[in-house]
């Protein structure tokens, strides 16, 4: 038994939830397996904040009992049903902790679920836990999370990308076969590319932000990390839809992202190399296999074109002012008055000014106050022209250079980042090295265009996860997912299974498998 | 608290020309709040009409009242105003803990109304026009209250306590332009424009415009100019005038203050003031700069408001008639002298006079039987007049039972407090009660004789022409018949009896 637990943990949420119909497992034993690898392997990987094993056996029995009592329990069913899950700490739940990865929230617990959270419930997907992540999602590495780093299951001393660090470990070291993220600038992209995960940005308005704890409104989305194409898919169309509490979410249906995954062929469609988010500045291990992958499509029958979007070069730029913008303005409800952390001051007067000073300074890291200070800069009197003001005209230029591009081009294709997973505490002291992870993946915040990373292979020089970018035009989620789909099967066919069959082994799996617990 | 040096209104008004300015804070009626589902209503229980979007919990989002948008557009047509085919919020970004999420969403460079006017026609029928810059819309914030000091200030207080019940009430801020060329009429045209904008949103329905609950608020700006110097003088900014009457006397009370400030040779501060009632005089607020960076920028959070054409036409097909051109209107039609009209609009009876003259009365019976005999009794009971439980068609049928000789006068009177004891209709009344007018002329005959014997002097100048004295005999003989008699019959037959022409 304990040897198909473990086994367990190995299979795609597709394959999990097939099982499930199929009665060959329980949800209880699929959840149980990927509790039990937690226990095994989080205390190395530290993907978790929270872990919630009692809420999710008791989903994952629900879902076993409709199942047991057939007719219409187990018609309802929704076919992800008994499919665990892993969220990230930025979205909050009720009857866990949501802390966004920052002091300030030590010990707060949500009076209220995120919508995406309602709609795993409804689902019954057990809850796992809740997943580590940069502070307020600020980052490229989880290392500015207040719990501690996430380590890479590919190496543990290496980063797993950020802010969504926590999600795309656990899912690389199999913990949950599917878990949310966040993206305002690559949160989801970036780690799915250093971690050989899937991670996807959809269209912005494609994911209710309700719920998600905001870092940059206009640039936030919600979307899945996997381990497999059609897995995101299926878990986008979980989460997805309109919410008439968030008035940035779209009335489309997005209800063809699973059949997209499932077409199979990309003949005659046009994939645009953009001109700009590849060579100079990337590895050149990235540059190799982002080039393999190009011919492998080149093969399969898509026609390859080269765009160019000439203002991409100020993305980064003009998203360090967007950004810390609106930083500086959703995080002023963080002041101890009504929940969260209180600091008082030490000595001096009481005054509320005082006691939210110095809880703001007590309960912020560094890089939080750094995009606090940055912003309330940018949208100073006399200052907000020059900078927030330029910066959305290049948001808009960014906008018109994707259109053109998406006149000649079906998706788009970039290397997801720059370079493979870099050492811990090496980029820590250099905010503009850290920023720079994110210069593939900014861009299609900037445009609210939806954006998926796929595993490309592994560097040549260092052994380590390379991720593949697809981009498509607003409201076209479908074509990342049909692309991205037969990219990912014509890869897994040349190195014979999937990429993360090579990452080290984690844990006491292999050592203690049908062992005493 | 040191007491500001004033000058007589009077010689301010020699020296200086005044500058006024409102913000007013129309606090709307509708079922939610701005940006959340959570309910809005006045005097709850302190936190309880909140959610987690009112709080400004993590990760929650506003979401448009549309009614909200509805009544603003409707404020905005109201007040002459272009509405803006789109429109977006702000963020207006300060640290305040009645202020959840410390930003009020508001909106700043794109209000959804803009470009209006009010005409404010004042007590003597002069009309002046108040220009509108905008009307926008935008959350109130939560009430604070300081504990442990002096008359519940912030100066002094212990700790604050804070409900967040009207934090996300919808708000409309009408502000309008600079007001100049009112002169001494500057309180008179303060307190009759922020009448006009309560009349105006109770007309449309839109507020509960009560001032004392604060639905109406105002915000008023003060400034003197030396007579003919075209540039505006430093104004202050009174906060929170919350009465017609204090906002004429705020307005008066800051001119004859800007007027010794400046007599003084020293500068007026641009801060805001508090005002009092007690004293009726205002005191420093905190300094007021029109470079307050409040770091303004377009709500993320929100789509933009869409006004199509269609929809502000189907709004402005179901605007109520403007209150000035109604009273107008209704004043023309029914031919009441101005003293007359101010009366009836002052008691509060102009809708139940429409009314009752709906019903079928003539303008003249229904004024008479409102303002005569109705808004006196509602006083007594302490109740509005149209609350009193006289219906119109109460007041057709004992003006017809009038008319019909079936009782005078005097008895409709006692009908009318039947009607109001419940006793039934005025048919019912007069018949339970027995009361009918003596149409028998033989009683009548008797009385009147008896009433020429017991004042001869009387009866001989009427005989000699002097008619209008006939008072005194009518008088004794209604005394005899204690009422019951139709004074009209009784003075026909004093003449006939007489022998003279009436």
């Amino acid at each position: 038994m304990t040897e198909l637990k473990n086994e367990l943990i190995h299979h795609s949420a597709a394959d999990l939830a097939a099982k499930l119909a199929a009665r060959e497992v329980t949800a209880v034993e699929v959840t149980q397996a990927h509790l039990d690898r937690i226990a095994d392997v989080d205390g190395q990987v530290n993907a978790f904040l929270h872990v919630n094993s009692e809420e999710a056996l008791a989903v994952a029995a629900e879902v076993d009992a409709a199942r047991a009592a057939g007719g219409s329990a187990a018609e309802e069913l929704h076919a992800l049903a008994g499919v665990p899950i892993a969220v990230k700490d930025l979205i909050v739940t009720i009857g866990q902790p949501t802390t966004a990865g920052s002091k300030i929230l030590e010990g707060w617990h949500s009076p209220y679920d995120a919508t995406v959270v309602k709609k795993l419930r409804a689902a019954k997907m057990p809850i796992l836990g809740k997943t580590n992540l940069d502070e307020f999602a600020m980052g490229s590495s989880t290392e500015h999370s207040a719990y501690g780093p996430t380590r890479n299951p590919w190496d543990l001393d290496r980063i797993p990308g950020g802010s969504g660090g926590g999600s795309a470990a656990a899912v690389a070291a199999f913990e949950a076969p599917l878990a949310l993220g966040t993206d305002t600038g690559g949160s989801i992209r970036q780690p799915g590319a250093v971690t050989g995960t899937v991670g996807v940005k959809p269209t912005y308005g494609a994911v209710s932000r309700y719920g998600a704890i905001a870092m940059a409104s206009s640039l936030d989305q919600i979307g899945p990390v996997s381990r497999t194409v059609l897995d995101s898919a299926l878990l986008q169309e979980v989460i997805g839809g309109h919410d008439p509490f968030d008035s940035t979410s779209l009335t489309d249906p997005f209800n063809d992202l699973v059949a997209a995954a499932r077409v199979g062929n990309v003949a005659g469609m046009k994939i645009g190399i953009v001109k700009e988010l590849h060579g100079e500045g990337y590895q050149a291990g990235v540059e190799n296999r982002f080039n393999e992958s190009l011919q492998l499509l080149k093969d399969a029958g898509a026609e390859i074109v080269e765009v160019s979007c000439p203002n991409l070069k100020y993305a980064l730029g003009a998203y360090y002012l967007i950004m810390p913008s609106e930083v500086s303005s959703n995080l002023a409800k963080f002041d101890g008055v009504r929940f969260g952390m209180r600091v008082l001051p030490k000595d001096g007067p009481m005054t509320i000014e005082r006691v939210m000073g110095a809880t703001r300074a007590a309960g912020f890291g560094d890089e939080v106050k750094r995009r606090i200070i940055l912003g309330t800069y940018a949208l100073s009197a006399g200052y907000y022209d020059a900078y927030y003001g330029s910066a959305q005209k290049v948001r808009t230029l960014i906008q018109r250079d994707f259109d053109a591009a998406f006149a000649k081009a079906d998706v788009l294709i970039s290397p997801t980042a720059p370079t493979t997973a870099f050492k811990l505490g090496e980029k820590l002291d250099d905010p503009l090295a850290m920023y720079l992870n994110d210069v593939a993946t900014i861009p299609a915040n900037l445009a609210g265009i939806p954006g998926l990373s796929l595993p490309g292979g592994l560097a040549d020089e260092d052994g380590l996860p390379v991720g593949i970018q697809l981009l498509a035009p607003a409201r076209q989620d479908a074509r990342l997912y049909r692309v991205g789909a037969v990219l990912e099967s014509i890869l897994e066919e040349k190195w014979g299974g999937p990429m993360l069959a090579q990452a080290p082994v984690l844990g006491s799996a292999t050592t203690t498998a049908g062992g005493s617990n | 608290m040191s007491v500001d040096a004033t000058l007589s209104f009077e010689e301010a008004m020699e020296k200086y020309d005044p500058v006024l300015g409102f913000e007013v804070h129309v606090e709307l009626n509708t079922k939610t709040k701005m940006f959340s589902s959570a309910p809005n209503v006045f005097g709850d229980e302190p936190n309880t009409n909140v959610n987690e979007v009112d709080l400004g919990m993590p990760g929650v989002l506003p979401v448009v009242n549309k009614t909200a948008v509805e009544s603003s557009i409707k404020i905005g047509l109201a007040l002459n105003c272009k509405i803006a085919e789109s429109c977006r919020f702000a963020r207006k970004n300060y640290f305040y803990p009645d202020t959840p999420k410390n930003f009020q969403t508001s909106q700043y460079d794109e209000p959804i109304a803009y470009d209006g006017y009010l005409d404010i026609e004042l007590e003597d029928g002069t009309v002046f026009r108040v220009e509108i810059e905008r009307a926008h819309m935008e959350e109130d914030a939560g009430k604070l209250t300081h504990m442990g000091g002096a008359a519940g200030r912030i100066q002094g207080a212990d700790y604050s306590l804070v409900d967040y019940n009207r934090s996300g009430v919808p708000l409309v801020e009408i502000v309008t332009k600079p007001i100049e060329g009112a002169g001494s009429r500057a309180p008179e045209l303060a307190k009759a424009y922020v009448a006009a904008v309560r009349e105006i949103v109770k007309n449309l329905g839109v507020s509960d415009a009560k001032m004392e609950r604060g639905n109406v608020r105002c915000d008023a700006n003060v400034s003197l100019r030396p007579h003919g110097r075209e540039r505006f003088g430093i104004r202050s900014e009174t906060k929170n005038v919350n009465s017609l009457r204090a906002v004429e006397h705020a307005v008066r009370y800051e001119i004859q203050r800007h007027a010794a400030v400046l007599d003084s040779g020293e500068p007026v501060i641009q801060e805001t003031r508090h005002w009092h009632e007690d004293t009726r005089s205002t005191t420093s607020g905190r300094p007021k700069s029109d470079a307050d960076d409040y770091r303004y920028f377009p709500e993320p959070d929100l789509v933009p408001v869409v006004a199509s054409r269609e929809w502000v036409e189907e709004l402005r097909a179901t605007l109520p008639e403007p209150p000035a051109e109604r009273r107008k209107r209704l004043k023309e039609a029914w031919g009441y002298s101005d003293l007359e009209f101010r009366d009836v609009v002052n008691a509060g009876v102009m809708d139940s006079i429409e009314e009752t003259i709906a019903a079928g009365a003539s303008a003249d019976v229904a004024r008479k039987w409102w303002m005569g005999e109705i808004v006196g009794r509602a006083k007594v009971a302490d109740v509005d007049p149209s609350e009193l439980g006289v219906t119109p068609q109460v007041i057709v049928e004992l003006n017809k039972l009038v008319e019909d000789g079936k009782i005078n006068n005097k008895m409709a009177t006692q009908v009318l407090d039947g009607v109001l004891a419940g006793e039934g209709t005025p048919e019912e009344i007069v018949e339970k009660r027995g009361l009918a007018v003596v149409s028998d002329d033989g009683p009548l005959l008797e009385a009147i004789d008896a009433a020429l014997a017991a004042q001869p002097d009387v009866a001989e100048k009427i005989r000699g022409g002097k008619v209008q004295a006939i008072g005194a005999i009518v008088g004794g003989v209604m005394k005899a018949t204690r009422g019951q008699a139709d004074a009209g019959r009784v003075r026909e037959l004093i003449l006939e009896k007489l022998g003279v022409e009436g």
